[in-house]
């Protein structure tokens, strides 16, 4: 029985790397662009819920909107003034950018809310069903329903409505697609806002898990869930949320094994394993490089 | 007829190096106008002027009266010109059917609706192809596709850079008469082309141009039978 309960425990991390790493794939699948600061704005989404009921005392029906809203409006407005100038610049400098929007983001937090972590409230007391003799945590249930609905929802998005498939004409040739009288920068900013959405949507769900905020939570997070990206194949959707699980199961088995020590390092030699074997990752396709 | 669209003294640059070098040309309605010229002669960069791509160091763009100079392309697009690329650049990861919605991207969807019936009327091997990937097609089916993708935003300009490059003749020829035929129904059409012969024989007027330069125009015939011209882009 410990077993299931495991399983849903990997479910659970794996949906919120998943959730991160639809991020991470969105961006670089528009505009080719590692964005490091995005692991940041889930850190900002958590502050967000603690700042809402911790010290407005206000309900958790209203920290979620305004984490989630908080980290979309948040997403738009970095790419807006730290990414959107270098639109036209080598690839490398707007990477140097979102390593500097991290720092950035990390640090203004620490000066605004200090170092030590904060503690976010319960949002609410979810049951925790029991089923032959387990129990299963209720927030692991919420977290692996909310995800599928979201990938669900965003799979929708992407493939049906006319904004979608805007969004992929212009990660496949971003000057046709201007041709076609699709306004480019428009879509960009589409893209970063439903990923940052998502990224809000993660922090609400890390935050119910976990309950602590710190400036740095972001870094091991988005590194994780940048993992998760790569390892499923970077630029497709089903492989960011693929390479989440996969990365959610392994360090949540390695642990029971009891072997938690190990857990980071495992999830890393998955990715040299992955990377060896299919160096696009496990759905990614060949590049073609652009003439 | 009025003029459609006038270029006076465009100059563009690839940061030193200068392209095109203050041409001039105009278009009247319903007319097919074509720049012949060498690879490099300042062609393409001329048609990706116009349709917002580039922008120029100096000079002059009106389409019907409006400077599109500083205008974004997507704007471009819906004032009613459309640039059909070079090397087709299709979408290929998306279906057949999704390419030509993107084509008409700036209009409402009943309007595409009704655009994309007379584009598979046009091209009935799209339309049986519908829900294919565009990059699993054939040179000259991706070529039909971009064709009737430029086609779905109902430009009143429709410029083609290159149509029948790496086409087989036959093709070619298809391609040609479709050009002719989409004049005929009131496009007014502006065609790049390193098919000289081909080019200049459907074209009511062309211009010569030679490293960024313009350095010869006349109508379609006078060209095709112009000494000059025969020995440098005809073969003799």
């Amino acid at each position: 029985m410990t077993f299931l309960t495991q399983v849903l425990n990997g479910l659970q991390l794996g949906s919120i790397y998943a959730l991160v790493a639809l991020g991470y794939t969105m961006v670089y699948g528009i505009i080719l662009l590692l964005n490091f600061a995005h692991g940041d704005i889930i850190m900002v989404g958590a502050y967000i819920s603690w700042i809402v009921m911790a010290q407005l005392g206000m309900s958790p029906v209203l920290a979620i909107i305004l984490s989630v809203v908080g980290c979309t409006v948040l997403g738009v407005l970095i790419d807006k003034v730290a990414y959107a100038p270098l639109r036209n610049a080598p690839r490398l400098s707007v990477l140097i950018t979102a390593i500097g929007v991290s720092y950035f983001l990390e640090n203004g937090a620490q000066l605004v809310f200090g170092a030590d972590a904060k503690v976010v409230p319960t949002y609410f007391n979810l049951p925790n069903p029991q089923v032959g003799g387990a129990t299963f945590n209720g927030v692991a249930i919420l977290t692996v329903v909310v995800t599928a609905v979201s990938t669900i929802i965003l799979t929708l998005l992407v493939q049906k409505t006319k904004f979608g498939k805007a969004m992929r004409a212009v990660s496949e040739d971003m000057g046709a697609a201007r041709l076609m009288g699709i306004n480019v920068n428009n879509t960009i900013s589409f893209t970063f806002a439903v990923g940052s959405a998502l990224a809000g949507i993660g922090a609400v769900l890390y935050s119910m898990a976990y309950t602590q905020a710190t400036p740095t939570m972001g870094i091991m997070l988005g590194t994780k869930a940048f993992v998760a990206a790569v390892l499923g194949g970077i630029g497709s959707i089903p492989g960011a949320v693929i390479g989440g699980l996969l990365v959610g199961f392994a360090e949540v088995f390695v642990s029971a094994m009891g072997f938690s020590v190990w857990r980071d390092a495992v999830v890393f030699l998955l990715l040299i394993i992955v990377l060896i074997v299919k160096p696009t990752g496990i759905l990614g396709r060949t590049m073609n490089e652009k003439v | 007829m009025g003029t459609i669209l006038s270029v006076k003294d465009l100059r563009v640059s690839y940061g030193a190096i200068k392209a095109v070098k203050g041409i001039s040309f105009d278009i009247s309605e319903g007319e097919i106008v074509t720049l012949i010229g060498a690879n490099g002669a300042g062609k393409s960069t001329t048609l990706n002027t116009i349709a917002g791509l580039l922008k120029p160091e100096s000079g002059e763009v009106k389409f019907k009266g409006e400077s599109l100079i500083g205008i974004k392309p997507h704007k471009i697009v819906s004032m009613g010109i459309a640039l059909c690329p070079e090397g087709r650049r299709v979408f290929t990861q998306m279906s057949v059917e999704e390419n030509l919605e993107m084509g008409g991207y700036t209009r409402s969807d009943a309007e595409n609706q009704e655009t994309m019936e007379r584009v598979y009327e046009r091209f009935p091997r799209l339309k049986e192809r519908m829900g294919q990937s565009a990059g699993t097609m054939s040179g000259g089916e991706q070529q039909m596709l971009a064709m009737g993708r430029a086609l779905m935003s109902r430009p009143q300009l429709l410029m083609l850079d290159e149509p029948s490059m790496g086409l087989a003749p036959i093709l070619v020829q298809e391609i040609f008469d479709i050009v002719k035929e989409l004049n005929e129904q009131g496009t007014t059409i502006l065609l790049v082309e390193q098919n000289a012969s081909m080019a200049l024989s459907i074209a009511d007027r062309g211009y010569v141009l030679e490293t960024g330069t313009i350095t010869k125009t006349g109508t379609g015939q006078e060209l095709l039978h112009d000494d000059d011209v025969r020995k440098a882009y005809l073969g003799g």
